[in-house]
């Protein structure tokens, strides 16, 4: 999932601070499951936003309201009404859903109120680790699993550096070294002579750096 | 859990501070029944509301409450190690900590979110934990957001 963390509240405050009234939107979808823009965090900062203002004798309404997806079209078209009533629309969507709601509702302030961090999975409730850079040219087939391009700081293709120690790696001793679990897993699996399968150098063009990638299924476009 | 019913309009003068407080069914609203039934006097500035386990609570309660003017909120829950849900009450230990720290970044004092452990026979510690509660806050003044 997209995991995503609240932005500091000297920020949110700041942005917040020429509008009387904002629709606090969440999304239902990644951000809910990573507890960070879903129905209940809208709550809750509905709640610190109201509180602060209060505090402060300023005019604020927040609108509180949670759809299912802020990054399809047609859920966000279904808040066209509230948008009207409101003078900015503070989103707790990741960067696509933020983006999306601009561009459907161009004549409102968007506000993010997330920093989208990056995609992942939890490794224990409230913990949630980078596992995929969406780099565009998988090799998980290769590594057991494992993504070297992510989990390796130095995003290694064929084994692991000096700085590997004890299975950690030298950036920080609670990050294991992403060739030490791929060694693990390769062996749990007997697969070891993986291991001596040679990388070439790497074809980065589809990593991002040529500007925004576009994915099309010409099958399932309707003109 | 409607917290609307603490709306209040006092003044700094004469200041009885508002409680709301939280209470756990299995030890802190039972230890409430019994200092009543132990004619055991305590500040009459708590509304107490009852939760299955101190676990239930949730930060937009505690928020909701202090936003509707309470002066202060505070969650009882089991003594550690006696929850009847095993960990509800680790669980309302979390949320109480993260609340202060919600509440401070808003510019509130976090001290008037607190959260309190104790067991079902212990009605003259529940009179003790409103009695703290209601000088703290009664130290700390009315919420800034009763000023209107």
């Amino acid at each position: 999932m997209i995991v995503g963390e609240r932005k500091p509240m000297g920020e949110i405050l700041e942005m917040i601070a020429p509008h009387e009234k904002v629709l606090l939107l969440g999304c239902g979808t990644c951000v809910t499951v990573c507890l960070a823009g879903g129905e209940r965090e809208v709550g809750i900062l509905a709640a610190q936003l109201r509180i602060h203002a209060k505090k402060e004798g300023k005019d604020l309404q927040i609108e509180e309201h949670t759809i299912e997806r802020q990054c399809e079209n047609e859920w966000v078209d279904e808040i066209k009404s509230r948008v009207e009533g409101v003078d900015a629309v503070m989103s707790m969507a990741c960067g696509v859903g933020v983006q999306l709601v601009a561009e459907m509702y161009p004549e409102k302030a968007i506000l993010p109120a997330l920093n989208t961090t990056f995609m992942g999975y939890p490794v224990q409730h409230g913990t949630w680790l980078e596992n995929c850079r969406g780099c565009g040219n998988c090799v998980l087939h290769l590594s057991g699993g494992v993504c070297p391009i992510t989990r390796c700081a130095k995003s290694l293709m064929n084994g692991p550096c000096g700085g590997s120690q004890d299975g950690k790696c030298e950036i920080d001793e609670d990050i294991e070294c992403a060739w030490q679990v791929i060694y693990e897993r390769l062996k749990s699996g007997g697969r070891l002579d993986w291991m001596n399968n040679y990388q070439p150098p790497r074809n980065w063009s589809t990593a991002g750096s040529g500007g925004p990638r576009k994915s099309v299924k010409i099958e399932e476009v309707v003109d | 859990m409607e917290a609307k019913d603490v709306e209040v309009t006092a003044g700094t003068r004469d200041f009885e501070p508002r409680i709301v407080a939280f209470c756990c069914n299995y030890c802190a609203y039972a230890a409430a029944d019994l200092a009543g039934s132990m004619r055991l006097s305590y500040p009459a500035n708590v509304k107490v509301i009852r939760l299955p386990c101190s676990g239930k609570v949730e930060i937009t309660y505690l928020l909701k409450a202090l936003e509707d003017g309470a002066d202060g909120v505070m969650v009882a829950g089991c003594l550690e190690g006696d929850c009847h849900f095993m960990e509800g009450n680790y669980r309302a230990k979390r949320k109480v900590r993260h609340a202060k720290r919600l509440v401070e970044e808003i510019g509130l004092e976090s001290e008037r979110v607190e959260m309190f452990n104790l067991s079902s026979a212990m009605a003259g510690r529940f009179a003790e934990i409103i009695r703290e509660m209601t000088e703290r806050i009664r130290k700390l003044g009315p919420s800034p957001l009763r000023k209107g």
